[in-house]
């Protein structure tokens, strides 16, 4: 499908998220601009105060934006019984996107207000003017060109960054590039950044369009003095009403379902939610799509009421347990502790086990009679294996597993997992470690290697749940043991690649999928 | 009670932090409607002392007092109100129009637009500048001269009873300023303010002065009216008046 036809096809979602991420970029610099730029004129009025904010500012500049969501979402802060600090969605999302907006918004001002001509200043003074009527009559207006320019750079900076807040569901032209990138779809990461860049561009250009009409040798038009107010008041109010919307958000008797950032995790999600919606008839709030161990964060912080964790992540990169090859053992070690540790109960494994898969091309293991792991070893070091960020730093993952089979690879690269399927088949990489159950490995023609040495732990499929919902819906309980060993291997493989290959709608392949295993209301 | 000093000095000092004296014990009574000139080099303090009388610094040691009253006693704001001031480069608002700048303290005082209006057309009038042409224009788009008579009529707005000018025409070609010099002196006389006004150019002194005070490194070394600078023997007296003789001298183009 092309870009085009795509974008016609689904405009009306484009819109959606179009809408979704202007939303965000608004908001985050109307709040932007309401805090910095009177703390830029605070700055010069306190000059000694301007290295630490102006310190503090650039440092939240330089923390990349995911790292910055994980440390926001466990925080819980209230304010007047309003939570107005952390969880998944778009309040933690505004949040971090005000503070990467607000550098350039007091720099500006701070700058902008310093700038103008002292000679001017004295004038004022001179004539008996206040300090405030100064900053409102003089030092405002003539620096306004500055201070706009820096609200500029702002706005296509949150345009930018709000992309990456699809990571942790707070919606935007990110769940595109996300959904994209993670199906290894080309059309669907441009489909979000097209419109995204856009977005930046369009409003760079109508801020630059702003600065040019309403001033006059860098101070405002009389004219304008009416609009600037005006829009000044609009802005405010949208930041603090958007700023409502979503901090007096209740999730009340719905069911939250979280799920991870890959295509098997949203297919995982949407199951449990159509089991929990065909069986209680509650409402279920989706949200999917959490990156990184973000859907953990959010279930323990209550953000979310279950989700489809894998018994191996659990108990190595959560629980930061040694590795172990006994699947029983894992299971009861992990249900056990997460029981005591964050109030969360493990259900009925779904059936299957997403193990690493070591994937390597049809044409090299039959040309080099490749069966297992331990069968790579003689030709790694003309080798390049290409793995994902997780299973480099993973306990389980790459340091670990080149000791256990005495792998020495000629080069390694290091990339989006969902990008190695892709380097592998264009021969970039000659071996990669991607997922079992991946639909992309029968729609290459790759083959999986034999872990002969067990190696890698178990990764059973389990929805985890909060106990405080089951106490709430204890009939839960119940619907999601009927799950239990629900999913082959194979099965599991079909549907992602219904997703994945076929590009069909997870909602419809979940309800077929559940129709077929008599799984209706 | 009102004094006919309108400005006193009273053994007036101001030092920097780091230590170093810009005005050194300045006594100096300063009369109604009259207009003294200060006259010195460049960093001889002149503009200090002008910036202790609309409490732009305050006096390290010593009192300033306008109409009797200590300037350390005065609200500054209420003061300034009371003083116009012209600067150096003039210091016009670039964002607001000639009218506008104008009725910048009239506005402040909370005069009615309308009044305000009235005001700033009959002041481009009276510094001769024709209100329909000029009103409506910003700074950037007036000539030096010009931008020198809207300055002028700025400090007059609310009819302050002093008006303190610093270098006003330094920056004007010989010929402006000449016109506009012998403008300000049938103002002068006119309006009967009293102004206090910071030049290094001798013949302005000389031209627009009822007394001048010759300053030099934070002190006066000479006060008294225009033809006592010609007959001084103080030796910055001398070296003043040597330029406006050498200028006279026969042959010159005048």
């Amino acid at each position: 499908m092309s870009l085009i036809e795509f974008l016609l096809h689904n405009r009306h979602e484009v819109v959606e998220l179009a809408l979704e991420h202007l939303f965000l970029v608004a908001v985050s610099t109307g709040i932007a601009i309401l805090i910095g730029v009177p703390l830029g004129i605070l700055l010069t009025r306190r000059p000694g105060l301007s290295k630490p904010i102006l310190g503090f500012a650039n440092i939240m500049q330089t923390v990349p934006s995911l790292a910055l969501f994980g440390f926001l979402i466990p925080l819980n802060l209230y304010l007047f019984h309003v939570k107005i600090l952390g969880g998944i969605g778009a309040r933690t999302a505004i949040v971090a996107l005000v503070l990467y907006a607000l550098l350039p918004i007091i720099r500006n001002t701070f700058t902008g207000i310093n700038g103008v001509d002292p000679a001017i200043r004295e004038a004022g003074r001179g004539m008996g003017m206040t300090d405030r009527q100064l900053l409102l009559q003089v030092e405002l207006p003539l620096s306004l060109g500055v201070i706009l320019a820096g609200v500029r750079v702002a706005t296509v900076i949150c345009v930018g960054t709000a992309t990456i807040a699809a990571a942790i569901d707070a919606g935007g032209l990110g769940r595109y590039i996300f959904r994209g990138l993670r199906m290894n779809d080309n059309v669907l990461i441009l489909a979000g950044a097209l419109p995204a860049a856009l977005i930046a561009l369009t409003a760079d250009l109508i801020l630059g369009y702003a600065e040019r009409a309403i001033l006059v040798g860098g101070a405002i038009k009389q004219r304008f003095k009416k609009i600037i107010w005006a829009s000044a008041v609009v802005a405010a109010v949208l930041a603090i009403g958007g700023a409502m919307v979503f901090y007096s958000g209740k999730t009340g008797e719905r069911i939250a379902v979280g799920s991870k950032d890959f295509t098997e995790q949203v297919i995982l999600g949407e199951l449990l939610a159509q089991a929990i919606e065909a069986k209680t008839g509650l409402p279920v709030e989706r949200r999917f799509d959490l990156g990184g161990s973000l859907a953990h964060e959010a279930l323990v912080a209550g953000e979310i009421d279950t989700y489809v964790e894998y018994t191996g992540t659990a108990l190595l990169a959560i629980l930061k347990g040694r590795p172990s090859n006994d699947r029983r053992e894992v299971y009861s070690q992990v249900k056990s502790e997460y029981a005591n540790r964050f109030k969360a109960d493990w259900m009925e494994p779904l059936g299957f086990n997403n193990t690493f898969a070591i994937l390597v091309r049809g044409d090299d293991a039959a040309r080099l009679g490749l069966k297992t792991v331990s069968d790579v070893a003689k030709v790694s070091p003309q080798w390049r294996a290409g793995f994902g960020q997780d299973f480099m730093s993973r306990a389980d993952g790459y340091p670990g597993f080149a000791k256990a089979y005495g792998l020495k690879f000629q080069e390694i690269r290091e990339m989006d997992l969902s990008l190695t399927y892709r380097a592998l088949a264009e021969h970039q990489v000659d071996l990669i470690a991607g997922n079992s159950t991946d639909g992309l490995i029968s729609r290459y023609g790759f083959v999986q290697l034999e872990d002969d040495r067990r190696y890698f732990p178990p990764y059973d499929a389990v929805p985890v749940v909060r106990q405080s919902t089951l106490d709430k819906h204890p009939a839960l309980r119940g619907i999601l043991a009927d799950l239990r060993g629900i999913l082959t291997v194979d099965e599991m493989r079909k549907l992602n690649y219904s997703v994945d290959g076929e590009k069909r709608a997870v909602k419809d392949v979940v309800r077929e999928f559940l129709a077929q295993k008599g799984f209706t209301p | 009670m009102a004094s006919e000093k309108g400005i006193e000095f009273h053994h007036v000092s101001f030092c920097l932090p780091d230590g170093r004296a810009l005005i050194s014990d300045l006594t100096l009574d300063i009369a109604r409607g009259e207009t003294l000139v200060l006259l010195g080099r460049s960093g001889s303090g002149k503009t200090t002392t002008m910036k202790l009388i609309n409490r732009l610094i305050d006096p390290t040691a010593g009192e300033v007092r306008v109409d009797g009253k200590s300037t350390l006693d005065w609200d500054p704001i209420q003061l300034r109100r009371r003083i116009g001031y012209v600067i150096q480069e003039v210091g016009l608002f670039p964002h607001l129009n000639v009218e506008e700048n104008i009725g910048v303290v009239p506005r402040l005082e909370g005069w009615d637009p309308d009044r305000i209006r009235d005001r700033a057309r009959s002041l481009l009038v009276t510094v001769g500048l024709d209100p329909d042409r000029f009103a409506a224009r910003f700074p950037a788009q007036l000539s030096g001269g010009q931008r020198q008579r809207v300055g002028v009529a700025r400090a007059l707005a609310a009819d302050p009873p002093v008006i303190l000018l610093d270098e006003p025409f330094g920056a004007l070609d010989p010929i402006t300023r000449r016109d506009i010099q012998q403008e300000f002196r049938l103002l002068q006389e006119r309006l009967k303010k009293t102004m206090v006004f910071v030049t290094h150019d001798v013949r302005e002194a000389l031209l627009l002065a009822n007394r001048i005070g010759l300053v030099k490194e934070g002190k006066m070394v000479l006060l008294g009216p225009p033809a006592d600078l010609l007959h001084s023997n103080d030796p910055e007296a001398r070296a003043f008046a040597a330029c406006v003789l050498d200028e006279e001298s026969p042959g010159s183009p005048r």
